[in-house]
Parts: structure tokens; C-alpha cells; sequence
């Protein structure tokens, strides 16, 4: 599962990696045309609109395989670097880069690119670059509060607007096809000699025609976490993939005999797991499996995984969970922790004569109640939460 | 002649493409502003340490102790200036030369672009990255923040373009 890094691909690697990417970029860049400020700026002008065509391919195209690599479990966005939204820094930002566009004729990239290629303005452009984040590092305690205003997090365009991410893709695509086909009307009609509309008109309706359909599926499919969360709660879905149950005194059994194969999986919340934990357990928040964090510790076949909560039920739906993403060797405490408290670790004694069978179970509870109360007391309070590990990003810094 | 340049939808499926691979590969977005900055505040830890070490912007972005160019984003600058020369060089558009329309005389050009480059520089630290690492980057994993910077950036240039038409046409 994507990201690569650092998994895959050590941070010493990614550092090459950046530097082939760069020469992707650059080269793309300026093969269409971005090295040059006054077809940068016909953008405003109505003289060429090369800069929307290529910008807005080039999002929906990374944005619609974002979408389907999550979608087939093979990206996991909760560790992808998502840029922060700080409400007034973003609007404040892009007005004051606006008039530095139409000012300067490049954005940073393409000021690069242009120097690259030997245009004078591009150089004097990053060089200008350079000097005004000068000038935002001198004033900056002056203006943190402004930077840091209007903190959302790490929220979605698509959550913003109360849509799917698929919806939000499709209206995005719509809004695409559109402005190509608008943009290129003004374009003939303002720059007759363009030579950006010199292209095979019908591949280019097929695309576009394409690009559509791509959007209803996008649209279509939904998301990955919402489809595996409502299917792993579906009743009817857990009484046609039943998980196996094991009783409190096997698992009894098995804490107060150390057992390295068994996991028990503490899917309550983090206070109350940090207040009692059973030996051993680690303590997951279902949609956390989605990811990729808990996958050393579920993805072992040959240990045994007891999922648990307060009650049998909620560890049901988190089981069925794993299992559905794959996990192997999976099972859940008959009763929930309340069963096992009340059959081990509470357990009153039985009145009345007993057979020799119940007699020795009794025994057996009663000395793993005491056993094992001593291993929780010993273990304490446990720290559960595990911060994913989001990848630092960004230009921001 | 030089050559023309490549079809604009075309080039935008690749710049994408590239861009996808980053996110699989990386984990995170293209960018150019970021590059910037880690030449910036390694001028100012190698010229001014003492000043920087008081600075919670500099301390914030480059730690002390810690080489601000040994970075993703300057790796991938400096692939950038390669595979723009390389493509310049292919395509026969390698010429030393300040682009500017015939009436505009050259110091304006030069003015222009120094001071709209500063503008872009404060620009990107507020929206925190430019057209490529908010507007582009935050566009391909739904960046809210992304899309209002973008916005920002061509609805205000829009919106001033007729102001400074002088410049262009």
C-alpha cells in the first residue's frame, strides 16, 4: 500500500527520487510551454488559455487517481501529506500571488523553468521570489497571527461542500469539460492565429466524452472507508462471514499463560483502555485498520487476534472489519470484556454441591482472576494512542 | 523555427500523472516555492546564525543543526531546472533573452518581474506553497485549503489583469 516511503523507499532514497520527479516536471513544464511569461499571462488576457488546459488536466488527472488508488486500498490518504487549510492565510496568499502573476508573468515553478531555458525575467522573477520570503521571514511575528487564523486541519474540499469525494470529483470534471470548451470559443475568437486549437477536434470530444464517464464512476464507486465500514455492520453481511468466538476461559487460559500467539484487540476507546487493559492487548480504533499503521500487528497469520469491547457486538462489526480487509486468524471474546469480567475476573462462587468438572473450572477462574488482576496491576496505565504518521509535506513548511 | 509545443491537454495528463506518482511514491505533492524557501533561510542560517536562531520562522522551517537543503523540495528544484534545460535543449528554445512585448521597455520588464517574483514569495508562505505545491498539489488530494488558494490566486489575478494589460499586450 502507497505511499512507498518509508517502507519501500528510505528517506535517503526519496531524496533521488524527488530529483527524477523534478526532471518529469520541468521537462513537461516547459514542453508546454510555461517557460514563457507572455503565454503564462495570455491566460488573463484571453489570448491563450494553455495554462487552465494544462492545470486543470493535470488536477483532475492526479485528483480522479488519487480517488481510485484509495478506492483499491492501494494509497492510504491518512498518511498522504494534505496541505492544511488556515482560512484567511490560503485567500490572503492567493490574492497577494495573483497580482505577483500578472505582475511578474511566472508563478515559482515556471520562473524556474524559464531560467532554466535562459529567460532573463525568470531569473530576475525567482531571484524577486527569494527576497519576498525574505521579507515574510523578517516580518513574520507581525503577521503570525493572520497565519495562523482560520485553522480547519486537514480538511477535505469535498467534506467542505457536503459532498463524496466522488461528487465533488464529478462536479469538478463538469466544471472542466466546460471551461475548455468555453475557453477555447474565446480564445478563436480573441487570438485567431493561436495555434493551441490546431489539434484533431474529435479526439479531443472523445476525451472529453471520457473524461465524463470517468467522473460518474468516480462518483459511482464512493469511498473505500464509508463501503467497508457499513458492510462490516451489516448484519446480514456478519451472519453470512461468521467469525469464530473464544470463550473467557480460553483466553484466560491463554494470558495467564503468556501465550507469544495471541493479540487481544481492545477496540474500546482510548480512556477506557488507558484506565484497564488486559496483558498484552493493544488498544485500535476501527477505522484505523484501514490504514496501514496496525498492519505488522494484524497482518501476522500464525498469531491469534481476539478482538473485544465492552460488549460481543461492537467487536463483531471490528472484526468483521478485519477480516474483510484481509486479516487472517481472527477472533472475538464471547461476551465482551463484560462477559469476562463476570465469568473470570468477578466471578462469584457457585452455592451448592459441585461435580468435579464444574469444580475444577472453579478453580481454574479463581486462580486466573488472581493472576491475572496481578499482570494488569502491573502493567498500568497504558499509553494507547498511536499518532499516524503523516508524511511532512508541503511548501509551508 | 523552434518546434511547437506540446498538446496542452496532453502535457496536463502527464504533469498529473507525475504528480499521482509523487503522492503514490512520496506521500506528498509537488512543489517549487518550498525550494525557495530552504534557499532563503540557508542564506540567512549561513550569513546571520545568531539572527536566525531568534527567528521562530527560520527555527520553524530549518532547525538549527539541521542543513535546509537537504530537502525534498530542493532535490526536486533542482530536477526541475534539469529536465526544463534538457526539454529547452530538445526543442531548440535555449536563447538567452529577456521576454517582454516589443513597446515594454526592458527595465520595466526587469522591475516587473523582481517585484511580482517578491509578491509571489510573501504570497506563498501565507497560502503555504504556490501554484504548484497548494493550488496543483492541494487540488490532487482535496486540499480545501488548495482549492481556496487557488481560487484566490486566478480570481485576483483576473481581476486585476486590465490593470496592468500595459505590461502584457
Amino acid at each position: 500500500m502507497g505511499p512507498l516511503v518509508p517502507d519501500v523507499i528510505s528517506p535517503e532514497l526519496d531524496l533521488v527520487v524527488a530529483f527524477l520527479l523534478g526532471i518529469a516536471f520541468g521537462f513537461v513544464l516547459e514542453q508546454a510551454g510555461f517557460s514563457s511569461s507572455r503565454r503564462l499571462t495570455g491566460l488573463f488576457y484571453g489570448t491563450d488559455f494553455t495554462v487552465l488546459r494544462v492545470f486543470f488536466t493535470a488536477g483532475v488527472t492526479a485528483m480522479s487517481g488519487v480517488l481510485l488508488l484509495s478506492r483499491l486500498g492501494l494509497l492510504d490518504m491518512d498518511v498522504v501529506y494534505i496541505n492544511p487549510t488556515f482560512l484567511q492565510s490560503a485567500i490572503l496568499g492567493g490574492v497577494i500571488m495573483g497580482f505577483g502573476f500578472v505582475i511578474g508573468g511566472f508563478c515559482p515553478g515556471t520562473g524556474i523553468c524559464g531560467a532554466a531555458v535562459g529567460r532573463i525575467d525568470g531569473i530576475v522573477f525567482v531571484l524577486g521570489g527569494l527576497f519576498g520570503i525574505f521579507l515574510f521571514g523578517e516580518a513574520y511575528p507581525h503577521v503570525l497571527n493572520i497565519y495562523t487564523a482560520g485553522s480547519y486541519g486537514d480538511l477535505l474540499v469535498s467534506q467542505s461542500l457536503g459532498l463524496t469525494q466522488g461528487q465533488f470529483a464529478l462536479s469538478l470534471i463538469v466544471v472542466a469539460v466546460t471551461a475548455f470548451g468555453i475557453t477555447t470559443r474565446i480564445e478563436k475568437r480573441v487570438n485567431p492565429d493561436s495555434d493551441s486549437f490546431r489539434f484533431p477536434l474529435r479526439a479531443h470530444r472523445w476525451a472529453g466524452a471520457g473524461v465524463l464517464i470517468l467522473g460518474v464512476i468516480l462518483a459511482g464507486i464512493g469511498d473505500r472507508k464509508s463501503i467497508l465500514l457499513a458492510k462490516a455492520a451489516d448484519p446480514a453481511w456478519q451472519r453470512a462471514h461468521p467469525i469464530e468466538r473464544m470463550t473467557p476461559d480460553e483466553l484466560a487460559f491463554h494470558i495467564i499463560d503468556g501465550d507469544p500467539r495471541l493479540v487481544p484487540v481492545d477496540m474500546r476507546d482510548a480512556a477506557a483502555f488507558a484506565n484497564m487493559s488486559l496483558p498484552g492487548s493493544i488498544n485500535i480504533q476501527p477505522p484505523a485498520m484501514l490504514g496501514k499503521m496496525w498492519r505488522d500487528e494484524l497482518g501476522q497469520d500464525h498469531k491469534r487476534k481476539v478482538f473485544f469491547a465492552q460488549d460481543e457486538q461492537a467487536a463483531v462489526s471490528a472484526a468483521t472489519l478485519a477480516q474483510l480487509l484481509g486479516y487472517r486468524n481472527i477472533a472475538v471474546l464471547e461476551g465482551g470484556l463484560d462477559g469476562f469480567a463476570s465469568s473470570i475476573l468477578q466471578a462469584a462462587a457457585p452455592a451448592g454441591v459441585l461435580s468435579a468438572d464444574v469444580a475444577a473450572a472453579v478453580r481454574f477462574r479463581a486462580r486466573a482472576a488472581a493472576e491475572i488482576a496481578v499482570l494488569i496491576k502491573q502493567r498500568g496505565g497504558v499509553k494507547p494512542i498511536r499518532q499516524i504518521k503523516k508524511v511532512q509535506g508541503g511548501c509551508g513548511g | 523555427m523552434k518546434t511547437r509545443y506540446m498538446n496542452p491537454y496532453l502535457a496536463g495528463f502527464l504533469l498529473g500523472l507525475i504528480l499521482l506518482a509523487t503522492v503514490f511514491i512520496s506521500g506528498r505533492g509537488l512543489g517549487a516555492s518550498g525550494a525557495l524557501k530552504a534557499v532563503v533561510s540557508s542564506t540567512v542560517w549561513a550569513v546571520a546564525p545568531g539572527h536566525a536562531a531568534h527567528s521562530a520562522f527560520y527555527q520553524g522551517a530549518h532547525p538549527q543543526g539541521k542543513s535546509p537543503l537537504m530537502e525534498w523540495l530542493v532535490f526536486e528544484a533542482l530536477g526541475v531546472v534539469l529536465g526544463a534545460f534538457v526539454s529547452g535543449v530538445i526543442s531548440d528554445r535555449l536563447t538567452f533573452t529577456l521576454e517582454r512585448p516589443p513597446h515594454v521597455k526592458s527595465w520595466v520588464r526587469v522591475a516587473g518581474a523582481f517585484a511580482g517574483g517578491a509578491l509571489f514569495g510573501i504570497g506563498s508562505q501565507f497560502g503555504r506553497g504556490c501554484t504548484s505545491g497548494a493550488a496543483l498539489s492541494g487540488m490532487a488530494v482535496l486540499s480545501a485549503g488548495g482549492f481556496l488558494t487557488m481560487l484566490a490566486i486566478f480570481g485576483s489575478a483576473y481581476a486585476v489583469a486590465y490593470f496592468f494589460r500595459k505590461l502584457w499586450t
